[in-house]
């Protein structure tokens, strides 16, 4: 059976990880190459990069550590942040990626999203979309860019449907409401997204306990769920989540 | 026992993962879609991602597909890589190589998402992994055809209420529809076995 996944994001500048690292069994707790290696050990899923950085000089930092990272790693990753364009891609499924995720990009111009899917292949297109609910709009759900700062006008379901049917092969779905908050992931509209499209949802933002992910694996229909500073800070272990999840009758993959 | 694993190079080929795994196991791998070198290598590995038919031109184009069929060593096509490996794939309606006598197919849409994407197990392997028969296959898909079950398939697997391929096997030809280079522990095993291990004459 197809198994859910948990999925551990690093935020990264200059080809370390930032915000919240917080490991002792590592010799560099700032090593993305080696905060990744301990994560795929522990029997993570798949991993998430985001290049926080903006300029081209760190960019190319960036693309040496995918290098790194395709080197030693076994299992799927996905890198993104600040992809605009095919040859972006393009540098870095060459230098390892299995895939890349794009957000504000896409919402600017839609049409990248099947560009990439036609020259890449569905598979490793992630769109990813930033959500708060609103309370004067005739939808519920509204697409926000520019990490959350900037209201997009957009309804969040019809938004997702276009992007699917434009070729993208996994929505990476992140509401703003809940992240950060620790109280749970936004369960009705990742529940929502996961029974209207036809291609798998990662859902994001919220997560405090391990309860949390088995709510958002059942209730929410989720496909994958995706927490950063949880796993960074040892609040949650891997392992025990997946031992929790998998006592709790959730399809888990459990390595040991 | 050092062995060299030839990778096809072709326009479809994910042939930096493959390349990786082969490091982590402590082979070199050459990448080349020269006739003489992939005759001459032990292994021959044929990865692929994106889709069959402009993947089928570029190998035609380059007049792969008489390299291929003539060669004699075990030699393993990965995810679209065995599905080329059939002789006929649903996706843009594309002959294929013809190697082994099934055809590839959408998965039906409305019953289940597509891609099948994610890490599932085996619901039968007779895959000849000797050194570690407790570890649970567990193996990494990412794709939206599949091949039926059929003569050839070696392991299966399901995905919603079909029953599929994972993995074929003929004479010195084998498929896996899973990405072995990224299916961790599993994966790692059984790309050691292909390359170390003897898998001719199995089925």
């Amino acid at each position: 059976m197809l198994a859910k996944r948990i999925i551990p994001c690093l935020d990264v500048r200059d080809g370390r990880t930032v915000k919240g690292v917080n490991f002792v069994n590592l010799r560099d707790a700032g090593d993305a190459v080696e905060l990744a290696s301990l994560y795929a050990s522990q029997g993570a899923d798949e991993l998430t990069f985001l290049d926080i950085t903006a300029t081209v000089e760190e960019r190319k930092t960036f693309t040496a550590l995918v290098r790194r990272i395709a080197d030693v790693i076994d299992i799927p990753f996905t890198v993104g942040g600040g992809i605009k364009t095919v040859s972006d891609v393009g540098v870095l499924l060459e230098s390892g990626a299995d895939k890349i995720s794009i957000n504000s990009a896409a919402v600017r111009d839609p049409s990248l999203i099947d560009t990439l899917s036609k020259e890449f292949g569905s598979q490793c297109v992630v769109c990813a979309i930033d959500v708060r609910e609103t309370s004067d709009s005739p939808f519920r759900w509204e697409v926000y860019v520019n990490g959350g700062r900037l209201a997009t006008g957009l309804d969040a379901i019809s938004w997702g449907k276009e992007v699917a049917d434009r070729g993208a092969g996994e929505i990476l779905l992140t509401s703003m409401d809940h992240d950060g908050t620790k109280q749970g992931f936004a369960i009705e509209l990742t529940n929502t997204f996961s029974n209207q499209l036809d291609i798998p949802i990662i859902a994001s933002g919220g997560a405090g306990t391990m309860e949390h992910f088995a709510e958002i694996l059942i209730k929410g229909a989720a496909d994958a769920a995706l927490a950063a500073s949880l796993f960074h800070f040892h609040e949650i272990d891997i392992p025990d989540l997946k031992i929790f999840l998998q006592k709790r009758g959730i399809p888990i993959r459990l390595t040991n | 026992m050092h062995r060299s694993v030839a990778i096809v190079r072709y326009n479809a080929g994910n042939t930096r993962s493959v390349l990786c795994a082969l490091h982590r196991l402590g082979y070199d791998g050459i990448v080349t879609d020269d006739p003489v070198r992939l005759a001459k290598a032990s292994r021959v590995i044929f990865p692929g991602v994106g889709e069959a038919s402009s993947a089928m031109k570029h190998i035609i184009g380059n007049r792969l597909s008489d390299t291929i069929a003539t060669l004699r060593q075990p030699f393993l096509g990965i995810c679209l890589g065995m599905q080329l490996m059939c002789s006929h794939s649903e996706e843009q309606d594309t002959q294929c190589l013809g190697i082994f006598d099934t055809h590839v197919k959408k998965f039906p849409k409305g019953y289940m998402k597509i891609p099948h994407m994610g890490w599932n197990t085996l619901s039968s392997n007779s895959l000849p992994i000797s050194a570690d028969q407790t570890l649970l296959p567990w193996c990494y898909f990412v794709h939206s055809f599949y091949v039926p079950l059929c003569d050839q398939t070696i392991a299966a697997c399901d995905y919603g209420n079909i029953a599929f391929s994972a993995a074929l096997g003929k004479n010195n030809y084998f498929g896996l529809q899973f990405h072995p280079e990224k299916s961790g522990q599993y994966g790692t095993l059984l790309l050691r076995s292909f390359i170390e291990e003897d898998w001719m004459g199995r089925y």
